[in-house]
């Protein structure tokens, strides 16, 4: 709406209820009414006259012959607020005003799941927040049970019950110990909403590598890389190697490939070989030959 | 005429004057710059003979500083040209040979010894090649014997490649609010240190990308006075290494000019991580890393691609600590040639003389980039 078409009916709430106070109601309406529903007034005298409904976002008019009932069909009147009924006649204006409430059927639900991806066994970890919202999407303010449900592959549920209060509710949920993609369901009524959680392994546990003769060179692997419990690491994850000989350093990112890291490395005499990934230490290799 | 018209008039002719003279004998510093001729014309010392030829380098006369080497017989122009620009695309193929330094070495009536240093401006800095050439008299005139460093052939044959690749999908523009998106990388500051040094305050730090997907990555810092005002903000820029891929560590250094250490209150650090598309290729061995003591304390080593890709430009970070495991200093070298599968090309990292006592161990990481790869 254009900002004159603004001031030209913010002009005219203004102008009409001060003649309406003057001139005292009759309009005959309900207080509230429900996002969508249908509803009537009835209107007081005789002649003609023309009925404003005006809220936020949204503006009636209609042509009413006075002293009779005016009705409004299902959805006529959609977003939750609160709304001033202007009767302007040929000789009198009345104003009133009612509230528009949001249905009491829960229709949508936003569903804020955070992280979307986490480390394993982590207290608290994941966040989940409802919106719950009807058919017109307005915020439902009045109390509503809510249920979360947090499911692993592993075949764990995690349950939590709540209220939304003004329309949210959220819950914390615990990451288990087994790696893999936890489905996120928060549940009102018949409706729900689903997100997806990926549980990935945490740091490198007990880190452990061998060293063998190849070549000329020595060849290290790791065993299976996991974490502390026991989930595989994923491939791609940097192992660094590290030889230390006679004063010097060489040193090789290598990334894990089906679980395990290796390389061939210079094989000298006296070398030490260390083994980290992250912040997690390895064993250390002597290579004597 | 008034005297504004004839004083107008005698500048004009006096320009054009000047015009002509510096046309018909030019300076031969004004000759060199124009592309036209060397500085130097004699090459009738070793010192002068060996200008010449970085002056003819700096020029890219290529054909007569081939000419006047001693044994181009060794050599083709291109081989030479190629030592010096590089036979893979790298730095140094598009730089320009910003200066030189000549520094005599030895000399005596038949023979000498000349070092050239050449000073090389790349789009990532200043780099510096030096060349010790045997300088050998020929009649008058001396001619230097070019210090050629061939490129190793590798050998024909196919390198199988099965590292692994991370590609994403990012949430859609039309998708409701709500649907969550990928989730940005998890990234942890594992070491934060603030120096001062002449220049100003340096925040020295790690972090670790503690994540199980790769990440690019950068380091906000910004130094509090005491009354927790902002005194200035500024990032790593490339004293880091971008990508990291998961578990792996990166030192960072923060540059803060014309701040002392007494003017900070707390500092306030913002690492930054986005999900992105990467490859665990290419591998590089970071071979035989010494630390050599004071004078000219530096970090040197050898960079060995295990990789079958070439690598264009690789840029080595150095982080070296204290007896206590402490984060002392930063440095990094860019290495000016590609990187080709199995070779090693060597790299030297300087370390500020204050500081070389302190260091006691030191940890080099490598970032790599490879023109035409799927990043």
């Amino acid at each position: 709406m254009s900002a004159r078409w603004t001031l030209s009916l913010g002009g005219l709430v203004v102008a009409v209820a001060a003649l309406a106070h003057a001139a005292g109601g009759g309009m005959s309406l309900p207080r509230t009414i429900e996002a969508g529903s249908a509803f009537s007034i009835q209107t007081p005298g005789s002649g003609n006259a023309r009925l404003y409904i005006i809220g936020t976002g949204q503006v009636l008019k209609r042509d009413v012959q006075l002293g009779h009932a005016l009705f409004f069909a299902a959805g006529s009147l959609f977003n939750a607020g609160h709304y001033l009924v202007v009767l302007a006649g040929d000789s009198s204006t009345e104003t009133e005003s009612f509230d528009v409430v949001p249905g009491n059927r829960p229709s949508n639900l936003s569903f804020l799941a955070k992280p979307s991806r986490l480390p394993v066994g982590l207290h608290d970890g994941i966040t989940g927040a409802v919106y719950v919202f009807d058919a017109y999407h307005n915020l439902i303010s009045a109390p509503t049970p809510v249920s979360f449900e947090l499911s692993s592959p592993s075949g764990t549920v995690q349950k939590r019950a709540t209220v939304a209060r003004d329309g949210a509710a959220w819950v914390q949920m615990d990451s288990t110990a087994v790696q893999g993609v936890d489905k996120f369901v928060a549940r009102v009524g018949d409706i729900s909403s689903a997100r997806i959680v990926g549980q990935v392994p945490g740091d490198p546990c007990g880190l452990k590598m061998t060293a063998q003769p190849s070549g000329q060179q020595v060849l290290l692997v790791t065993d299976a890389v996991r974490d502390c419990n026991g989930n595989a690491v994923p491939d791609g994850t940097i192992v660094t190697f590290t030889e230390t000989y006679d004063g010097t350093q060489s040193t090789i990112d290598e990334p894990l490939k089906r679980g395990v890291a290796q390389v061939t490395i210079s094989a000298r005499n006296g070398a030490l070989f260390s083994v980290a990934s992250g912040v997690a230490m390895g064993n250390q290799i002597h290579w004597e030959k | 005429m008034t005297k504004g018209h004839l004083l107008a008039g005698l500048l004009g002719v006096l320009t054009v004057v000047l015009v002509l003279i510096g046309t018909e004998w030019p300076v031969p510093s004004a000759v060199a710059y124009a592309g036209g001729g060397s500085i130097l014309r004699s090459s009738s010392t070793p010192e002068a003979a060996a200008t010449n030829l970085a002056d003819e380098i700096r020029t890219q006369a290529w054909d007569k500083a081939y000419a006047s080497l001693a044994n181009k017989a060794q050599f083709t122009e291109g081989e030479f040209k190629r030592d010096l620009t590089g036979y893979y695309p790298s730095l140094r193929t598009y730089a320009t040979l910003e200066s030189y330094e000549v520094f005599p070495l030895h000399e005596s009536a038949d023979d000498a010894e000349i070092r050239v240093k050449l000073h090389w401006s790349t789009v990532v800095g200043t780099s510096v090649s030096t060349h010790d050439m045997q300088m050998i008299k020929n009649g008058d005139d001396w001619e230097a014997e070019w210090p050629i460093v061939r490129e190793v052939v590798v050998p024909p044959q196919v390198i199988a490649v099965n590292y692994l690749r991370w590609d994403v999908i990012y949430r859609g523009p039309g998708d409701d609010w709500g649907i969550q998106d990928v989730e940005a990388p998890h990234v942890r500051i594992v070491d934060m240190h603030p120096v001062e040094r002449a220049e100003g305050v340096v925040i020295l730090g790690e972090l670790l990308n503690e994540d199980v997907v790769p990440a690019d990555v950068s380091v906000t810092a910004t130094l509090l006075s005491k009354d927790q005002s902002p005194i200035a903000t500024e990032a790593s820029f490339d004293k880091i290494s971008h990508l990291l891929l998961p578990k792996q560590v990166t030192p960072f250094l923060i540059e803060f000019p014309n701040v002392t250490l007494s003017q900070v209150g707390s500092v306030r650090m913002v690492p930054i991580s986005t999900l992105v598309s990467a490859s665990a290729d290419p591998v590089i061995e970071i071979g035989d890393q010494q630390l050599n003591p004071a004078p000219g304390a530096s970090l040197t080593g050898q960079l060995i691609n295990q990789s079958g890709q070439i690598v264009n430009v690789a840029h080595v970070l150095g982080t070296f600590y204290d007896k206590t495991g402490q984060v002392v200093w930063i440095a990094d070298q860019y290495i000016d040639r590609a990187l080709l599968p199995q070779t090693p090309v060597p790299f030297e990292i300087h370390i500020p003389q204050d500081l070389a006592s302190k260091v006691s161990s030191q940890r080099t990481v490598v970032a790599t980039y490879s023109s035409g790869a799927a990043q």
